[in-house]
């Protein structure tokens, strides 16, 4: 969603929320509809987590628990007003989620939300067991909102505080979701390994993420406690926390606007079935949950990406003329001397997998203003030596030195903050984003901006420059006409070159190309062996791993030749064309 | 604590860790084979469970329908499927085995159910009507899914889970139930007492490890399984089928899930909605074990079960609590040791 006027649609909403209490509409429906609100919130913060950031998690019902027991407590024994627990609501959720963010987080796929659910269990019967927290009868008497001298007593009072909230909470998300935060958050999705060698802290992001999922729980509970003015543990069980993420993939994981599609769906469907199933089935029992169920399964088999979707394509929008940015006011490193100490000095390095030795050993410099291409047959360990050098594997033995200093220990985000940028070998891009955003991806660790100020939009300047900076990377590359595509929809050959282009926007000193010209066409290979050169006359220093003879023969300075992990042949092109080991090496000999 | 209430809760610690040792090892298993993280095992003790004690007061168990319903809907759900390469012969034996066998079993059932034909031919009727719902189960929500992330497995898994539940509800009512015991006879051994049916069930839980491990290492069918748990792709070039494979996880998954309910019907009483829990505690102890070892997912089990009977004596409001949390020194230290890990979707 991209309205021509934001300002103008938010007024109409706000307008619309202050005026649905005044409206003829029946007071079920007004219930109904703060629960659809406080559900959107804590949907709200799935979509980020799980349909955005890739993290499933079935525990928000406990969060949502922090922070409605957090205010009953204090606003019933304590007597502090509502307004004032709603801070320390919030500070205690973020905690919780910090510390309990902080051992489940980095457990990428199915333990986090394994382990979701193990917390969630513990903290509802925890919440069921203390006696201060009224155990399983809860807490009853929790004072009314106040706003001047009108107490919110009933629903309809409370409704414009519940969507004006839900409201702001959309705001803010998508807001985040459009800046360079959020683009590290939606990047997490196709895996680590590019984010941390562009600079990005991974863990980190998903730690933020997960907290700032948990804190719009927290405001959810804090609403909901001073809402329904009493609370018990039933609340925020396990099922509740499965519920939750069921509004999340039946709205569609990875929309704002799904959330509350996805929370008004199952609320409503849940008030009637329970009236409709019991009739229909007789008893009395909770019979929605197969209905529930069901429709969980279908959705993942028929629809992965939810509803919302759906929706939106049956109104297509003609297309959408997105702005091309222009800014080139970022600040841009100075490029290493000749002459001075080399910009890559590798010696001795080693890497051994188990018994299987993969670098043995290779030792080589890359000065200032070169090119030099890492050569050998398939298995000889280059891909190895990239990723010892850019820091995502751990060299068993030897030196790694970047302008005179040592990197070897260091990890590959700080590697790549001072300046060494590399493509991958098997294409590391997140094909959902468009290629502009890929980009610019490379150009984060050269900004600041963070969680606030991108909620707040108050990095726009900021953001210019980088997405301008990603913009003029892929119109030097030849890319620009596909800014604003899908990279997904790219083929082989320009996802590789547009992994260049996301590589200069680091603004590196010494780049890194894994096999850059593997399906490029003979006059594009031409004009990427040109745009190299420029490179290299501008200061850059170029490793790069080929097996394009020729395209390598003609582009560099020196050649370092691997075969089965060791370093056989060093020197100018034209001698190790000639050089009979590295013949043997490719041709097993025969000549 | 003295020596009794020691030993005592020592059997006790015994008999559940042996119920979560099975439960933990099938989850392992159909972890590895088809990537699915089966939340719903523990639904299967409760229909084992409730299935008997139907039957044990002379009524036709819920599970009969159930079947019936299940296997239509599978039937359906395959015939549209294969709507545009449909043959009559293929249609035939769909209905046949999907609603065909389960409407002869409801037939069998409402026949013998009123004879109380006994513990023994009790348990084998329960175990014939609940280990189908197993393929069925693979059948209809997951192998449309065979090759999808785990995480979307996962979540599929939650939704069989909640569908399982809510038609426990249907199918066996709000009441709970307790099955009679294997055995009734009880072993004073001076300083305790030993029931024979906690023999029993430690001895059956041992039988069916036994008889798992001799499956895996000795027969083509346990080999198959093994395949597919190494390499989906390199088991289906050697000419396995992987959806072979699945149905057969989960028949396997199904039947223990049954027994430990038959086992665990005679020492507690069970709920529609109880086996969540005791399957969750289950999969603490796959956990526990990494997700890929047998002996390790047994031995953490063991660990569950004794975690859960002593926290149950000293602070028995925190049991569920403390069982829940074991599971995060364990995530704890491996997010401190192991790399982090890679995900794509």
């Amino acid at each position: 969603m991209n309205p021509k006027h934001p300002g103008v649609v938010a007024v109409i909403l706000i307008l619309v929320i202050l005026t649905i209490p005044l409206a003829p509409i029946p007071d079920y429906w007004i219930s109904l509809l703060n629960n659809i609100g406080l559900f959107s919130l804590v949907a709200v913060g799935l979509v980020l987590l799980t349909g955005v950031g890739g993290m499933t998690s079935f525990g928000q019902a406990a969060f949502v628990g922090f922070g409605a027991y957090t205010t009953a407590v204090l606003s019933t024994t304590y007597g502090i007003s509502p307004w004032l627990t709603l801070p320390i609501a919030l500070v205690l959720t973020a905690a919780a989620a910090l510390a309990i963010g902080s051992i489940t987080v980095r457990l990428s796929g199915h333990y986090l939300p394994l382990g979701t659910m193990a917390w969630g269990l513990a903290f509802f019967y925890l919440f069921g067991n203390l006696e201060f927290l009224g155990a399983h009868d809860g807490i009853n008497g929790i004072p009314p909102l106040r706003i001047g001298h009108h107490d919110l007593f009933d629903g309809r009072a409370f409704f414009p505080v519940v969507w004006l909230v839900v409201l702001a909470a959309m705001f803010l998300t998508t807001n985040l979701l459009h800046t360079r935060l959020g683009r590290a958050i939606r990047a997490l999705r196709s895996g680590t390994i590019a984010n941390e060698a562009f600079g990005i802290d991974t863990a980190q992001v998903k730690l933020i993420v997960f907290v700032y999922a948990a804190v719009l729980a927290g405001l959810s509970g804090w609403l909901y406690a001073h809402l329904q003015r009493s609370i018990n543990p039933t609340a925020f069980g396990i099922n509740i926390g499965i519920e939750y993420l069921l509004m999340a993939v039946v709205g569609g994981a990875g929309h704002v606007f799904g959330a509350v599609l996805g929370a008004g769906i199952v609320t409503i469907l849940k008030d009637q079935l329970q009236d409709i199933l019991p009739k229909l089935i007789g008893g009395q029992g909770s019979y929605e949950t197969i209905v529930f169920g069901f429709m969980l399964v279908v959705i993942l088999q028929s629809a992965r990406n939810g509803l919302w979707p759906l929706i939106i394509n049956a109104f297509p929008a003609g297309p959408e003329k997105l702005p091309v940015p222009s800014d080139d006011s970022l600040a841009q490193r100075a490029m290493p001397k000749s002459g001075a100490v080399p910009v890559l000095d590798v010696r001795g390095i080693c890497k051994s997998f188990g018994g299987l030795v993969a670098v043995n050993d290779v030792t080589f410099l890359v000065g200032a203003k070169e090119i030099v291409g890492l050569i050998g047959p398939n298995g000889a360990g280059k891909s190895t030596t990239f990723n010892l050098v850019t820091g995502l594997l751990r060299a068993t033995g030897g030196e790694v030195l970047f302008r005179g200093s040592r990197i070897d220990a260091m990890p590959a985000r700080d590697i790549a903050a001072l300046g060494i940028a590399r493509t991958f070998q098997h294409v590391e891009l997140a094909p959902e984003m468009s290629v502009l955003e890929n980009v610019a991806i490379g150009a984060h660790i050269r900004g600041s901006a963070g969680l606030l100020a991108g909620m707040l939009r108050l990095d726009r300047a900021e953001e210019k420059c980088l997405l301008g900076e990603a913009a003029r990377q892929l119109q030097r590359v030849g890319l620009g006409e596909y800014m604003h595509r899908p990279a997904g929809s790219l083929a082989l050959g320009q996802l590789r070159i547009l992994e260049i282009a996301r590589a200069l926007a680091l603004d590196p000193a010494l780049l890194l190309l894994d096999e850059p010209a593997a399906g490029l066409r003979h006059l594009e290979k031409r004009e990427l062996a040109a745009l190299l050169n420029k490179l290299r006359a501008e200061g850059m220093s170029i490793l790069l791993v080929e097996h394009d003879v020729e395209f390598v023969m003609g582009l560099t300075d020196h050649l370092v030749v691997l075969d089965f992990g060791k370093l056989i042949a060093k020197g100018v092109p034209a001698e190790i064309r000639k050089n009979p080991i590295v013949l043997e090496a490719y041709l097993g000999g025969v000549v | 604590m003295d020596a009794t209430t020691l030993l005592l809760l020592g059997q006790d610690s015994l008999i559940s860790g042996s119920i979560y040792a099975l439960l933990a090892v099938t989850m392992v298993m159909v972890f590895s084979v088809t990537r699915v993280l089966f939340i719903p095992q523990g639904e299967f003790v409760t229909y084992g469970a409730l299935t008997l004690a139907a039957l044990e007061a002379g009524r036709v168990p819920g599970t009969a329908w159930l079947l019936l319903g299940v296997g239509v809907v599978a039937a359906v759900v395959a015939l549209f499927r294969l709507r545009h390469a449909l043959s009559l012969t293929t249609a035939i034996r769909i209905i046949i085995t999907d609603i065909g066998l389960p409407a002869v079993m409801l037939l069998i059932v409402q026949w013998v159910a009123p004879m109380k034909l006994g513990l023994i031919p009790e348990m084998i009727l329960t175990l014939a009507l609940v280990v189908p719902l197993g393929p069925f189960v693979y059948r209809i929500a997951f192998q449309p899914l065979a090759e999808s992330s785990i995480l979307v497995l996962l979540i599929v898994a939650v939704g069989v889970h909640m569908g399982m539940t809510g038609l426990g509800l249907v199918f066996f009512g709000p009441e709970g139930y307790q099955t009679s015991a294997f055995s009734e006879t009880v072993f004073d051994l001076g300083i305790m007492t030993v029931s024979a049916q906690s023999l029993w069930v430690v001895a059956t839980t041992a039988a069916l490890l036994i008889a798992l491990y001799i499956f895996f290492e000795r027969t083509v069918s346990g080999k198959t399984l093994r395949a597919a748990a190494i390499s989906r792709r390199g088991a289906r070039l050697v000419g396995i089928s992987t959806d072979r494979t699945g149905y057969l996880a989960f028949t396997l998954t199904a039947m223990i899930g049954a027994v430990s309910g038959l086992m665990i019907g005679s020492l507690t009483t069970i709920y529609f909605d109880s086996g969540f829990i005791i399957g969750l505690k289950g999969f603490v102890a796959a956990i526990l074990g990494g997700l890929n070892s047998y002996p390790l997912a047994a031995a953490a089990a063991l660990l569950v079960g004794t975690v859960e009977s002593f926290s149950s004596y000293s602070a028995s409001a925190f049991k569920e609590v403390i069982v829940f949390t074991i599971i995060i020194p364990v995530l704890l230290w491996r997010s401190l040791f192991s790399p982090p890990a890679e995900h794509h979707e």
